[in-house]
């Protein structure tokens, strides 16, 4: 699988990719990190001089939806990412190896590339009990991510599970699922969320990776910015009936039919960071609100146990607010009752001390 | 748990519960109190107390015209941000959301552009309220800490509900989360400082009405 020997260049002139052809990828590479039009011609050169990357793919607790999703990339392909660009060396569901063949292309690839290789992790790690809940060839998730990150050049979390924890972290996470970051101490971590990730948000990122050598610009979340630097609210099309205020009441209303916003029927896009509103899926063909669904919210943090998916966004959380809130009525109540009775007795005391006074008077 | 989900689960909840308990509870204790019977005829020709009540609750509502060339540019400064506190409540479509999720009711909205804009002046009318109070020295005498921190109060929900609409200052979702906070905080503070006028203020001009009637005041 490995040809790791030979530069890209040399790759991909063997197979009959023109240099123009490489300049127009390198072009779509560098729009969608959002770097300046000059920068594709430094990509397109630094490719062609660059060995194909070993990239160890991980799979945990996951439901191969992220490997789903980046086998839809449109720009780039998996197929050029893995045919041309790096040296895909493990990957469960992609690779034609099992048993302990497989592990051996893992532990040669870490070798022959020790501080190179870059490590895709999807599925969150189990660490209750001592990550029993997950194992592959007889050890633990989380042993196995940390003997491979080891020697990593960065990893990349791809998906929700991997970059935040994701479903298997939802309450009452009974395996004690982990993100991958917190568990990999001291290694660059790329965190590319959502459930699954934009296909482009993948690829992108790791050929951008492949191409500058370094890190893209991270939010505060370890996200790329490119990719998840605006919300879908600021670049959805149905903002404008958002602020004229024309809202879906449910999903078969006529709002809903004619395109209005989705708030009203629980959509997170104003909390929810990602490019779903511009890369879209599946060549940008459409998107969860396009069709007609608010968006969950799914490339944030713990978006499962957030108040429900169909709960506007301003409304409280709480499903037991109203049991609260009863029962502060009746503890106002009864306060305010003995407020006024200590009031009224107080009242008859003191209405009573005159006439008692006055009758002593009257007996002395 | 994030800020903007504290701010959404427990807090709002808690902020709601000390509300309704103090308003209940100062309601009831108010209505319980123990009532002097009035002894004095009343003058002849004055309005019932119920009558008298309700005409002083509207009277109230404009300056007599002795006192309007001082006291307009207050009433008027007043009605516009107590107008646009109540638009900016009940006419703001996430707010309409948040009290359906409260009772279950729900009424049309306005479009969110006028209620920006209604949110814009209400900031600007508060903050004249508030150099007027500053400024006024009988006003500056009067004053408390109780008027002031129930200004801020009533102030910060207002600027940071426009600052989360507008994106401005930090990240939505963290605008959203002070924003809902700073609500919360009002909740609790509603009912035991100056702001409990909010459910007060027809009880005791209705009262005051009745009194002044009774002793043949001219309302």
């Amino acid at each position: 699988m490995t040809e790791t020997g030979t530069t890209l260049g040399e790759a991909l002139a063997r197979r009959g990719v023109s240099r123009r052809a490489l300049l127009q990828y390198a072009s779509v590479v560098a729009a969608q990190m959002m770097l300046p039009a000059s920068a594709a011609t430094t990509i397109a050169a630094e490719l062609a001089k660059v060995r194909r990357q070993s990239v160890i793919w991980l799979s945990f607790q996951e439901c191969t939806g992220c490997t789903e999703s980046i086998t839809r990339s449109f720009s780039p392909t998996l197929e050029d990412l893995i045919f041309n660009f790096i040296s895909l060396d493990y990957h469960h569901t992609l690779q034609a190896v099992s048993g302990d063949a497989a592990e051996k292309a893992r532990e040669t690839a870490m070798e022959e590339n020790k501080g190179k290789y870059i490590v895709v992790c999807d599925g969150s790690v189990p660490t209750l009990d001592g990550g029993v809940y997950s194992t592959i060839a007889g050890r633990t998730n989380l042993d196995l991510l940390q003997e491979t990150a080891k020697d990593a050049f960065a990893i990349v979390s791809v998906g929700t599970c991997a970059a935040f924890g994701g479903l298997p972290h939802a309450k009452p996470n009974p395996t004690g699922a982990e993100a991958v970051a917190p568990l990999v101490k001291g290694k660059p971590v790329i965190n590319i969320s959502g459930c699954p990730p934009i296909p482009e948000a993948m690829t992108g990122t790791i050929a951008y990776v492949l191409s500058l050598g370094k890190i893209p610009d991270l939010d505060h979340l370890g996200r790329p910015m490119a990719f998840f630097g605006e919300t879908i609210h600021d670049r959805c099309y149905r903002r404008p009936f958002y602020e004229k205020g024309y809202f879906a009441k449910s999903f078969d209303d006529e709002g809903a039919r004619k395109g209005w916003c989705l708030y009203e029927v629980g959509c997170k896009g104003p909390v929810a960071y990602n490019a779903c509103a511009t890369v879209k899926w599946n060549g940008s063909t459409s998107f969860p609100i396009q069709s007609g669904h608010g968006c969950i919210g799914c490339s944030e943090p713990d978006f499962w146990d957030r108040g429900g998916f169909y709960r506007p966004l301003s409304a409280g959380t709480s499903s037991k607010t109203g049991m609260y809130v009863g029962g502060a009525a009746a503890a106002g109540a009864l306060a305010g009752l003995v407020a006024a009775t200590v009031a009224r007795k107080r009242k008859s005391v003191a209405m009573a001390q005159p006439a008692a006074q006055e009758a002593e008077s009257k007996e002395g | 748990m994030e800020l903007l989900d504290f701010a959404r689960g427990p807090a709002i909840t808690v902020a709601l519960a000390i509300f309704v308990f103090g308003t209940v509870w100062r309601l009831v204790a108010l209505l319980g109190l123990p009532r002097t019977h009035d002894l004095s005829v009343p003058r002849p020709g004055t309005p019932g107390p119920l009558a008298a009540g309700a005409k002083e609750i509207f009277r109230r509502m404009w300056p007599r015209h002795e006192f309007s060339q001082s006291s307009m540019f207050a009433f008027v400064n007043g009605y516009v941000f107590h107008v646009g506190l109540a638009i900016i409540v009940f006419a703001f479509a996430p707010h309409v959301l948040f009290i359906k999720g409260l009772t279950g009711l729900h009424w049309p909205a306005l479009p969110n552009n006028v209620v920006y804009a209604i949110g814009a002046v209400t900031m600007v009318s508060l903050l004249v309220a508030l150099v007027r109070r500053m400024t006024s020295p009988v006003l500056r005498l009067i004053s408390t800490m109780n008027d002031y921190f129930s200004w801020l109060i009533t102030f910060a929900p207002v600027v940071t509900g426009l600052a989360a609409a507008s994106h401005l200052g930090a990240r939505y979702e963290t605008l959203l989360a002070i924003h809902i906070l700073s609500v919360a905080a009002l909740f609790i503070w509603l009912p035991f400082g100056k702001l409990a006028h909010f459910f007060l203020v027809f009880i005791s001009r209705g009262t005051t009405g009745a009194f002044m009637a009774r002793r043949g005041i001219q309302l």
